[in-house]
């Protein structure tokens, strides 16, 4: 046992070492660009999915009052409303306030102030998690005092559909350079193979196993793989920073503290441990490939 | 310790190198192989551990009939005999001491162990002080004895050496085969292939003949 964890900490070291030279540091960083791209991409997504989730968490459906209702029509209004069991929350927003929640945008207060009137009616604003809004938007249209529902169904699926989209082109990018990261790793192993061919040789003549032997291209092959996830997430993090400084003033003029998240501490370990897996991968492809035709003559 | 009951070796292509070759080595036994270039002396060695397999016939080493030998079982049976060329076939990119602490990176001796049999190796052949030295500075026959000490260091009770005087001058053979008739006189069984049949009778052992693969 110790002796075995002797050989395993020796292939470790051994396969540190290989990475460490140019070489192996140059295919981690061509690894690393390649992972920094669906990585990069899934932290903007989820970013833009958290901003579009404060907006719509649930979907939401507002409802406009008659101009010419009253603050008691609004009030048994707001009663049916709290009654039925469709619906989740319910804000009643005033004319008065929405007025001032206009008059809070800018260049808007001037036009306000040439109306000279509140043009606004009463409103309610409810949530619900209807899969389906059409049904209970209608149903809605037909409670007394209501002149317009409107319901953001529409602009939800979009959304919904953008993101799934988003999502699919990640996955289909990140499979495709998890490949190149195989076909990577394969070749740096193959030529380290190669370049040790006659210590294989002389290895395998005086009585190495065949595991002893695979085990620092193994080691290699995860470890140039974890180190291209690091890279990776060093690259993000980089032009995440970069990112930030440019949307801090865009968000901040939208009066939002927005900024382009980081991946989480699970996100960035799944990052390298895939990479990792994806490098052992290859160095297996390519051992078993490769060591098996190195027989001493 | 090694023993060919009718071996025969015939290579694709038709040529037989070995033909109905029979012979035992007791235990403790030195032996020499002679024969001109293409007798079959390099593919009778290399039959004994496991790097070419019979055609017909049994080989068995050790008890364990090489032949018929899984893959994987090799490498242990490699371990127990050392194996000494006439290239030498040692790395040039490590010293002289790492290539004699090669086998014992996979023999998993501790540490201090390894270091110790290495040192002791070395010193059987006369090469203590030159650890630190890559093998392409030494001379060819300080190279050959360099081959014995990585065969001899995991103490195999077998040795087998192909041609290990081949290249060498008169005073560097006589010094390399004389380490082999030392490890033979503390019970190391030893096979010489050699065809410097006057090295050979200065020592009166038994020889094997082979002549167009057969013993004659």
């Amino acid at each position: 046992m110790r002796a075995w964890l002797r050989q395993h900490a020796a292939a470790f070291r051994l396969a540190a070492r290989r990475l460490l030279r140019a070489t192996g540091l140059a295919s981690a960083l061509v690894i690393g660009i390649a992972v920094s791209l669906p990585a990069g991409g899934y932290a903007l997504l989820e970013s833009l999915r958290a901003l579009a989730g404060r907006a719509t968490l649930e979907p939401q459906i507002s409802l406009f009052l008659r101009p010419e209702a009253t603050r008691a029509e609004a009030d048994s209004l707001g009663r049916a409303l709290r009654a039925d069991p469709r619906v989740g929350k319910v804000r009643f927003v005033p004319r008065e306030e929405a007025l001032k929640e206009l008059a809070a945008v800018e260049g808007m207060s001037e036009v306000i102030a040439s109306l000279g009137r509140n043009p606004l009616p009463d409103a309610f604003v409810v949530t619900t998690s209807e899969k389906s809004l059409e049904p209970l938007a209608a149903d809605l249209a037909r409670l007394p005092a209501v002149a317009q529902v409107q319901a953001d169904s529409a602009w939800a699926r979009r959304l919904g559909a953008l993101e799934r989209l988003g999502r699919l082109a990640l996955v289909l990018l990140a499979a495709l350079l998890g490949a190149g990261l195989v076909a990577v790793t394969f070749n740096t192993i193959r030529l380290q193979i190669l370049t040790q061919r006659e210590e294989i040789e002389v290895s395998k003549l005086i009585g190495a196993t065949d595991a002893f032997i695979r085990r620092p291209f193994y080691y290699l092959g995860l470890l140039q793989g974890a180190a291209g996830g690091l890279f990776a997430l060093v690259i993000v993090a980089v032009l995440l920073a970069a990112l930030n400084n440019e949307v801090r003033p865009l968000a901040d003029s939208y009066g939002s503290g927005f900024r382009f998240a980081f991946l989480s501490l699970s996100g960035a370990c799944t990052v390298l441990a895939l990479a990792g897996g994806l490098g052992w991968l290859g160095a297996h492809l390519s051992v078993s490939r490769h060591l098996r035709n190195i027989e001493p003559r | 310790m090694v023993s060919f009951s009718t071996v025969a070796k015939r290579y694709p292509g038709g040529k037989t190198a070995l033909d109905g070759v029979s012979f035992a080595l007791a235990a403790g036994e030195l032996a020499f192989l002679t024969g001109r270039s293409g007798a079959g002396k390099s593919t009778l060695l290399k039959l004994i551990p496991a790097i070419e397999r019979p055609t017909s016939g049994a080989v068995i080493v050790n008890g364990q009939n090489v032949g018929a030998l899984k893959r994987g079982a090799i490498p242990y049976l490699r371990r127990n005999i050392g194996l000494v060329f006439q290239d030498q076939k040692l790395l040039y990119d490590r010293s002289v001491y790492d290539n004699v602490m090669l086998p014992l990176a996979f023999s998993g001796q501790p540490p201090q162990e390894a270091a110790r049999r290495a040192r002791a190796a070395l010193d059987k052949v006369g090469l203590l002080g030159r650890e630190k030295s890559n093998p392409i500075e030494l001379s060819g026959g300080e190279q050959q004895r360099l081959a014995i000490a990585r065969a001899v260091v995991n103490r195999p009770a077998l040795l087998v050496a192909d041609e290990p005087t081949a290249n060498l001058d008169a005073e560097s053979a006589a010094k390399v085969l004389d380490i082999f008739v030392a490890f033979n006189q503390v019970g190391v069984t030893v096979l010489i292939a050699t065809h410097d049949l006057a090295l050979v009778e200065r020592y009166g052992r038994r020889v094997l003949h082979l002549e167009e693969g057969r013993l004659a």
